[in-house]
């Protein structure tokens, strides 16, 4: 047998497919039936991108991207962060006040702010982690209620870190200085438009490599991926579940404290009121379309990013609410959460089937000397 | 004929499947199906309870010929199972278990307190339906689930190893209950592969081998002996020690070792000291539940004793970690291996470094060196015959004779001294159980100290070099497996004072037992 089955790989890929085809086929359902109109909605979604679109939808997914590997890697642990939201702002907010000071030069100001990022965040989620562990609270609990707190916490330190700025009604920290700055990288020639990538974009691909490889290659990895698929087994084997729990919650959190560095370094240079918010709960949905894999992930969010730029000239295009975006994503997340449990199963059955169709087949080949009584 | 069985075959990947089962059983008896585990008995029984259905065959209940799709058809039909663990809430009352799920048949209230107590009246099942599960006994539990069936209006019954989970006393009042089940004209279906127990109980026996029906036997004319045989097979593969490889080297020291229970419960553990010597197999006899999955974690470092110590080679290892305690030389081969010894969504290569994630070939410094574990599974896959087309198929897609056997190549891969081994044939076919008691045997030849704990006495006697017998949380002091008798080890695993009365084949073994009920 080849390591990687054909029928498996086909499995594999066909449970996305289907379950975006089924959020189509829903969604058209939907708009039949609040009269809407159903042909120009598809033709909207489906023109092909400008090319200042598809720059805005690569930036989007760099950073849809960074969210949903923090929360894959709580999931590998089967661990659910829905904490992502509440760290990725308690971590811009920390960043943006520290890379403001300008206590160090350019590029250096840069890497010590994402690194206060990385730590309030993991610190954030560590709180979640430490609960878990110390009090046997459910992560789900706690970092739905510390994303509540974080809200409100750096709301409050906001009003007293806020800088006033002439003519402006907007609170924000202090504008990082063009020297701390970084830089977008630019398409040109390539795509005709002015607007440029996400300097930090790299930043992403890094930290999707990271993942990948400190998953799969290493000791750490191992007892992780081990734990999240039987804790009983893991403990059994030596791993240390507790201190699994908490780290991996503590790397998820420094994970989410990057999601909004490519915003505050590449496009908004402050943490104000006006900062997007609830990339950490679109981070839940892509990690679960791209099955918690670092290239699959890619794939979510660029859809994410597409569905999202797309929709919105809809009301223009079609005359119906741009909202009509976050029916389609329900219905795709719902949808492959069933479809990749149904293909998991069909996986599983279908290799019992191959291991005891080819051992029955090498019985055969040597000589059949044992018949049942 | 309350049911007949036609030609049942079951193909199924993996473990071993039904081929052309007859069976009949004679209305108002009770009938034994037995066989060894993982001889298809739990398969035949999921078909006629409409768990699985059959790939060929039919299945006649009352004469009259029924397709079973599912458990909610064979309740219809007035089949009912009590399965090996018990599915009731601790947190609700026996009436509200009983009712659970049967709501329409006499409500919630008042009525079906009334039922239930018309139920255990007529069966002598001693069941108050206000009482809280959570204060019951096992064996108080078991006839509960057992009215439970009675109440959905089953007719015929089927009970799937009941046994394993009771003390003796239990076991005489379950099979009490039985007789009177049987005299109200209700059919018992008992699968069981002890025998002793069969042939005091049962009316009619079937014998199970490799997924087949080999015989059809009345208990009054064989003996546990004969039975024995059927079930394996011509020559019966009792495991045999060969000449004597202890030396006194102790290299497993356990001292004074007490394990707490929960608040207001007796130790789990209490005063163990055992000495395990290089070439030597220490069997530990006992009935399930009296501490030997404690003693295991507490060895394995999965538990911290309250107090005593454990010595590896004279090293305190008392406050190990499981890794550190496994990285020393202690093998593992877990009683439970779907649980505790296998990644079953993981390919094999993966699961041979479970375990030994810090060791030589698994890994480099702290990268996992994938290339050298695959190697080297490939190795264990030849070596210890684990039969599987390829080392990247999950594990839970072998059998369950393979999966142990690559378990147990995994341990004996890091030349471990000790080898701490619970259950090890459990759940395995005849070929792979005398393959693994080969290895277990070869184990203690190469000097290794051997912890063996097993509920099968042929398997106890036949490898040890010492037994000792655990009960309630206390070890026996020494028998020696050639001279020990059944019914020695069997009044040790009780308790029973009178040794000769408490143990060993026959029905007259509790008649004078006048406990009523009492759960210790």
């Amino acid at each position: 047998m080849k390591r990687l089955d054909p029928r498996k790989l086909a499995l594999g890929a066909a449970a996305p497919l289907v379950a975006i085809l089924v959020s189509l086929l829903l969604t058209s359902v939907i708009l039949l039936a609040a009269g809407d109109p159903v042909g120009a909605v598809w033709a909207q979604f489906f023109k092909a991108p400008l090319p200042r679109q598809i720059i805005a939808i690569v930036n989007e997914a760099t950073v849809l991207y960074l969210s949903a590997i923090a929360v894959a890697i709580g999931f590998k642990m089967n661990l659910f962060n829905i904490g992502v939201d509440g760290q990725y702002r308690v971590a811009s907010f920390a960043a943006a006040v520290f890379a403001g000071q300008h206590w160090l030069p350019g590029w250096l100001n840069i890497i010590v702010s994402l690194i206060v990022a990385i730590l309030s965040g993991a610190i954030w989620a560590g709180i979640a982690g430490f609960l878990k562990v110390g009090r046997g609270v459910s992560e789900v609990i706690s970092t739905i209620m510390l994303n509540y707190i974080a809200t409100y916490l750096v709301a409050y330190l906001l009003k007293g870190a806020a800088v006033k700025v002439e003519g402006s009604n907007a609170t924000s920290t202090a504008i990082i200085k063009e020297d701390s700055r970084v830089p977008g990288i630019s398409l040109d020639g390539i795509i005709a438009t002015p607007n440029k990538l996400y300097g930090l974009i790299v930043l992403a691909i890094l930290v999707g490599f990271l993942y990948w490889f400190v998953l799969s290659k290493t000791r750490f990895g191992f007892d992780l991926r081990a734990t999240g698929r039987s804790e009983t087994a893991a403990v059994a084997s030596g791993v240390k579940v507790k201190r699994m729990v908490l780290l991996s919650m503590v790397i998820s959190g420094g994970a989410a404290g990057l999601v909004g560095m490519p915003l505050l370094f590449g496009q908004d240079y402050a943490y104000g009121d006006t900062v997007q918010s609830g990339l950490g709960f679109a981070g839940i949905a892509v990690a679960l379309l791209g099955r918690n894999h670092p290239v699959g992930i890619a794939f979510a969010a660029l859809l994410w990013g597409y569905l999202n730029q797309l929709s919105n000239g809809l009301q223009i295009g079609a005359g119906v609410s741009d909202r009509l975006v976050l029916i389609i994503q329900g219905i795709i997340v719902l949808s492959v959460v069933i479809a990749y449990e149904l293909s998991r199963r069909a996986g599983l059955r279908l290799e019992q089937n191959r291991v005891a169709a080819e051992l029955a087949a090498q019985r055969a080949k040597q000589q059949p000397k044992e018949v049942a009584a | 004929m309350a049911v007949e069985l036609h030609g049942i075959t079951k193909r199924f990947p993996g473990v071993v499947a039904n081929k052309d089962i007859e069976l009949s059983v004679r209305r108002g008896t009770v009938h034994a199906i037995v066989g060894e585990n993982g001889a298809g008995k739990s398969t035949l029984m999921k078909i006629l309870y409409g768990v699985q259905q059959p790939d060929e065959g039919t299945i006649a209940v009352n004469g009259q010929q029924l397709t079973l799709k599912s458990p909610t058809d064979a309740i219809k039909a007035g089949i009912g199972m009590v399965f090996q663990h018990f599915m009731l809430a601790d947190n609700l009352t026996v009436r509200e278990n009983v009712v659970l799920g049967a709501e329409k048949l006499h409500g919630i209230g008042d009525a079906a307190s009334a039922e239930i107590r018309r139920i255990s009246d007529a069966y002598g099942l001693d069941v108050e339906p206000d009482d809280l599960v959570a204060d019951l006994g096992v064996g108080a539990r078991q006839r509960i689930e057992i009215l439970k069936v009675l109440y959905r209006g089953a007719k015929i019954l089927i009970l799937d190893e009941p046994t394993a989970v009771l003390v003796p006393q239990e076991v005489t009042e379950l099979f009490n209950n039985l007789r009177e089940l049987k005299a109200e004209g209700l059919t018992v279906m008992f699968i069981s592969h002890k025998l002793d127990e069969v042939l005091s109980v049962a009316d009619d026996i079937t014998v199970i081998r490799r997924g087949t029906t080999v015989a059809e036997v009345d208990p009054k004319t064989v003996n546990a002996r004969q039975l024995a045989e059927l079930m394996v097979g011509s020559a019966l593969p009792s495991p045999q020690t060969e000449e004597s490889t202890v030396t006194d080297r102790p290299v497993l020291t356990i001292q004074g070792v007490d394990l707490a229970g929960g608040a207001g419960r007796r130790k789990v553990l209490d005063g163990i000291d055992l000495t395990i010597h290089a070439g030597e197999i220490v069997g530990i006899a006992g009935v399930e539940g009296n501490g030997q999955a404690e003693l295991v974690e507490v060895i394995m470092g999965m538990r911290e004793p309250t107090s005593g110590q454990v010595f590896l080679e004279g090293t305190d290892i008392s406050d190990w970690q499981v890794r550190e305690i496994r990285e020393a030389g202690v093998g593992y081969i877990p009683e439970d291996r779907h649980r505790h010894g296998l990644l079953l969504e993981s390919p094999l290569w993966e699961n041979r470094i479970l375990g030994h994630q810090t060791q030589a070939p698994n890994v480099k410094g702290q990268l996992i060196d994938a290339k050298s574990a695959k190697a080297d599974t490939e190795r264990i896959v030849k070596d210890y015959d684990v039969r599987t087309p390829s080392i990247h198929v999950t594990a839970g897609s072998l059998s369950g004779g393979n999966q142990q056997k690559l378990i147990i190549g995994r341990e004996m891969s890091h030349a471990p001294k000790v080898l701490v081994a619970a259950h090890p044939t459990r759940g395995v076919d005849v070929g792979a159980q005398s393959s693994i008691w080969d290895l277990i045997k070869t184990a203690r030849r190469n000097g290794l100290a051997v912890l063996l704990i097993s509920a099968d006495l042929e398997e106890l006697v036949g490898l040890s070099d010492t037994i000792r017998v655990i009960l309630r949380g206390k070890l026996s002091g020494a028998f020696d497996p050639d001279t020990v008798t059944r019914e020695e080890l069997g009044s040790a695993m009780t308790g029973a004072a009178g040794a000769a009365s408490a143990a060993g084949a026959g029905t007259t073994r509790h008649t004078d037992s006048t406990s009523d009920g009492g759960t210790p």
